[in-house]
């Protein structure tokens, strides 16, 4: 998590952009390419937006105008998609969904390791909390904006000890203000 | 084939952008001499024909500018009542231009929320459960498209009826728009779209949908 600078966020995407530009002859090339750099992109949020949950509000929007998924009609369909979909497109892995409540209203993520270990070195020990918490607000937000509100914590974590990272996900309630009409 | 404007409305009904990218405009100027043959009446705070359409200039049409420049509604760039100005014979031979009054940024603002207030009526209307908004609008001279994401934000394409491909744009700009608003740290949810990238890759995405009259797969 890093403060905000105009510059950086200009000469990085800019700099890519006209980079891209100049390397390859026409638009639909350089698309591919910035397509190809998801994690790149990814990135530029973590960089800018040190909350997870500012984080997650924008990610939503990245992930739905690259996917295809329509409305989830259901707690399980949700799990579906961000197990299957949303984790897979932006990490790579596919977590396994498991421990559901029996109202439906609650189930885990279950992780080899911690995701974001692989792609962020942490330099001490306390950060591990940090970029857990971030995760969690990753999806609050995100599921916050299609209007979900969800609880999310880690039961489990690899970077303290324990042998999985599980992530455990609670639907709150439909959030109701504001509801987009029609439904796809 | 032409893709006229770009709307951008929030999930409360406020337009956060507006790109007009090609607006026909029937533009006539013309010189006249004392005394005036037109008859100009004050409508909606401009000041339009209402009798004596003549030579391209049509009832309704708005005084745009006098003499090369743009007068500020039914005043002159200097703050004159034009009315006053053009009943003085000195003032003439006057050159005037007339033509389609251009929508004021007002005008847009409360014609998206109106939008958004009838973009409900689709589903309401509709006789089976579970249908979506108003998805394209059809004039005789216009089509307009409207694309909601399941966050609730509105993506509005006005384009020439013939024009195909809007699909694949409207999903391009939504693509845009997570990019080059959603990315930039100075950019807060729901208000205003103030981010060069994004004009600049609009633009660039209009005019590739209009080249190749379509963007992707799909119309």
């Amino acid at each position: 998590p890093l403060k905000h600078n105009s510059e950086l966020f200009t000469l990085t995407y800019g700099a890519l952009v006209t980079q891209l530009c100049k390397d390859y002859e026409n638009d639909e090339e350089v698309n591919k390419q910035l397509d190809k750099i998801l994690l790149f992109r990814i990135s530029l949020l973590f960089f800018h937006f040190s909350r997870g949950y500012n984080i997650g509000v924008r990610l939503i929007e990245d992930f739905l105008a690259r996917s295809s998924v329509g409305r989830c009609h259901d707690f399980r369909e949700t799990a579906d998609v961000i197990a299957k979909v949303a984790f897979k497109m932006y990490l790579g892995i596919t977590p396994s969904v498991t421990n559901w409540s029996p109202a439906g209203d609650e189930f885990s993520l279950i992780l080899e390791s911690n995701p974001l270990v692989d792609f962020v070195e942490l330099p001490d020990n306390h950060s591990n909390l940090v970029y857990s918490s971030l995760l969690c607000g990753v999806l609050r937000g995100a599921l916050e904006m299609v209007q979900m509100a969800v609880d999310v914590r880690f039961a489990q974590d690899t970077l303290r000890g324990d042998n999985v990272t599980e992530i455990r996900m609670k639907f709150i309630k439909r959030i109701e203000e504001n509801l987009p009409v029609g439904d796809e | 084939m032409a893709i006229f404007s770009v709307y951008v409305v929030n999930k409360a009904g406020g337009l956060i952008y507006q790109y007009d990218n090609y607006v026909p405009r029937a533009e006539v100027e013309k010189t006249f001499s004392f005394p005036l043959d037109l008859v100009l009446k004050i409508y909606d705070e401009k000041l339009v024909v209402s009798f004596g359409q003549r030579d391209g200039i049509r009832v309704g049409h708005a005084v745009l500018s006098i003499n090369g420049v743009d007068v500020n509604g039914k005043y002159t760039a200097e703050g004159k009542d034009i009315l006053e100005y053009l009943k003085d014979p000195a003032n003439y031979p006057v050159s005037i231009k007339f033509g389609r009054p251009r929508l004021s940024s007002n005008e847009k603002l409360m014609l998206a929320s109106m939008f958004h207030s009838l973009f409900a009526i689709g589903s309401q209307l509709s006789p089976e459960v579970g249908s979506s908004g108003i998805e394209m609008l059809e004039t005789d001279v216009f089509k307009l498209h409207c694309f909601q994401t399941l966050t609730g934000i509105k993506f509005i394409v006005l384009a020439d009826p013939r024009q195909s491909g809007i699909d694949a744009l409207l999903r391009k700009i939504y693509e845009i728009y997570s990019d080059f608003a959603l990315k930039n740290p100075f950019y807060s949810l729901e208000m205003p779209i103030r981010c060069e990238l994004f004009d600049q890759n609009l633009k660039s995405a209009l005019e590739i949908a209009e080249k190749a009259g379509t963007f992707g797969p799909g119309s």
